[in-house]
């Protein structure tokens, strides 16, 4: 099952000029970027590990491209995205956020039941892939 | 074709890609034109009329645009090209030019099209060098993202390698500047700087580094005539001017720092005038009557003079 979140996520995979150019409007309206990878994206889990700290300054988004390969080459398979972080006052938000690589197979969400207090019924999404421990998820 | 001649300009500017299929490859390319198009005769014209002296390092950038203007014309002709290697060595004494120079160059580069920002990053060792174990790869790392785009300018480029020290984390960010020198050659122009004899026994304990900076480019001294012109020119641009006295004041100056110690082109210069326009405040100041517009832009003789340079003699 595809993954879906963030920006561009029902779209075919953006190849690395596509992201190129991306990050190149983001440096443009003055966002900094940072690259984040994780494998466990439940929808939840808005909290992916940090690839280096955000980078500000840049002009030219090959910079953030080198970052992107570094962590692209040392988790080969795990879901890492690039957000595009907006510091002025008054927004200090994420502007952009976008997959740039998933895993090969991607093992999807399962729908889990749970029995509460009084025969209710509460559900929880289930990520298959954490069935598996870290490291050997994907 | 004119029509051809007008878009490859625009290529030029731009960062677009530059193709031309081989099957519409048009026959024919006026090289001039496409410097003027990408305003490069213009960047190479203010740098003879800005910068005063410097003769073969004119001639060596008229040459490197001429070459790159070159490459972008083969390229549209559909003839094969490897991304010419770009990173250059300057080398000279303090105060002649480097870095300015390098300034132009990154402006160069830029309208050619082989740079997408044309940015400057002037760095030294101690911006690539960290203090301990695994501080220097980041921050090597975080100036070259930086940099990328633009230029990197490393001022004094022989002090990341100290061959006394077997430990000196340089070793480490010189084997990473290597490689994205190689690596990254269409996102990073590197520019080594420095004096020249210490520049070569950098390059000659570093056979890396020579092997990938292709463009050595050497600055002279400047000649009495020209650091007076170069006086000049920095007293025009702040609305002072010498007297007759002063002139003549100003040559000996010349003459007499030249031979002392530590004397550093045209930064000695920039600093004897600072210190002279210090003490022409002083002099003016010191004065019970008012000051005219014209004493106020005048420095004189006795301005330079007071300088240490003449009374050791």
């Amino acid at each position: 099952m595809r993954l879906t979140q963030g920006t561009f996520s029902f779209l075919p995979d953006l190849t690395n000029k596509e992201i190129a150019a991306q990050i190149a409007y983001a440096l443009s309206r003055g966002w900094a970027c940072s690259v984040e990878y994780t494998d466990d994206p439940h929808p939840r889990n808005t909290y992916w590990s940090m690839w280096g700290p955000p980078m500000f300054d840049l002009p030219d988004a090959a910079g953030v491209m080198l970052e992107v390969n570094a962590c692209r080459k040392a988790f080969p398979k795990h879901y890492v995205k690039v957000n595009a972080f907006d510091n002025s006052k008054g927004v200090e938000s994420m502007q952009l956020s976008f997959i740039v690589q998933r895993p090969p197979e991607e093992p999807g969400f399962g729908l889990a039941r749970a029995e509460e207090a009084g025969r209710k019924i509460g559900y929880r999404v289930h990520s298959y892939a954490t069935d598996k421990p870290e490291g050997q998820r994907y | 074709m004119s029509f051809v001649h007008k878009s490859l300009g625009s290529r030029l500017r731009g960062n677009d890609e530059f193709k031309i299929m081989p099957n519409d490859a048009p026959d024919t390319v006026d090289l001039a034109a496409l410097l003027r198009e990408a305003n490069v005769t213009e960047v190479l014209d203010k740098l003879d009329a800005d910068l005063i002296g410097l003769a073969p390092v004119k001639q060596r950038l008229r040459e490197i645009a001429a070459f790159l203007a070159v490459s972008k014309a083969r390229a549209a002709l559909g003839l094969a090209g490897t991304q010419p290697s770009l990173h250059m060595s300057f080398t000279g004494n303090p105060g002649t030019g480097k870095t300015t120079v390098a300034q132009r160059m990154a402006e160069i580069l830029h309208r050619l099209g082989y740079v997408r920002k044309g940015h400057l990053v002037a760095v030294t060792r101690d911006d690539l060098v960290g203090q301990y174990i695994g501080h220097t790869a980041p921050k090597t790392k975080e100036v070259l993202k930086r940099a990328m785009g633009g230029v990197l300018f490393i001022d004094e480029a022989y002090y990341l390698y100290r061959p006394e020290n077997e430990r000196d984390y340089g070793q480490e960010s010189i084997e990473i500047l290597l490689q994205v020198m190689e690596n990254q050659r269409d996102d990073l122009v590197v520019i080594l700087a420095g004096y020249r004899d210490r520049m070569e026994t950098f390059f000659q304990a570093n056979p890396g580094f020579k092997s990938r900076v292709a463009h050595h480019i050497d600055f002279p001294d400047y000649a009495d005539d020209e650091l007076f012109a170069i006086a000049h020119t920095m007293l025009g641009q702040g609305d002072y001017r010498l007297d007759a006295g002063g002139e003549a004041a100003l040559r000996e100056y010349i003459v007499r720092r030249k031979a002392q110690p530590h004397f550093a082109n045209a930064r000695s210069i920039r600093n004897a005038l600072d210190r002279a326009r210090l003490r022409q405040a002083s002099r003016l100041f010191a004065r019970a009557t008012p000051v005219t517009r014209d004493e106020l832009a005048t420095i004189t003789a006795a301005d330079l003079r007071a300088s240490r340079v003449f009374q050791e003699a």
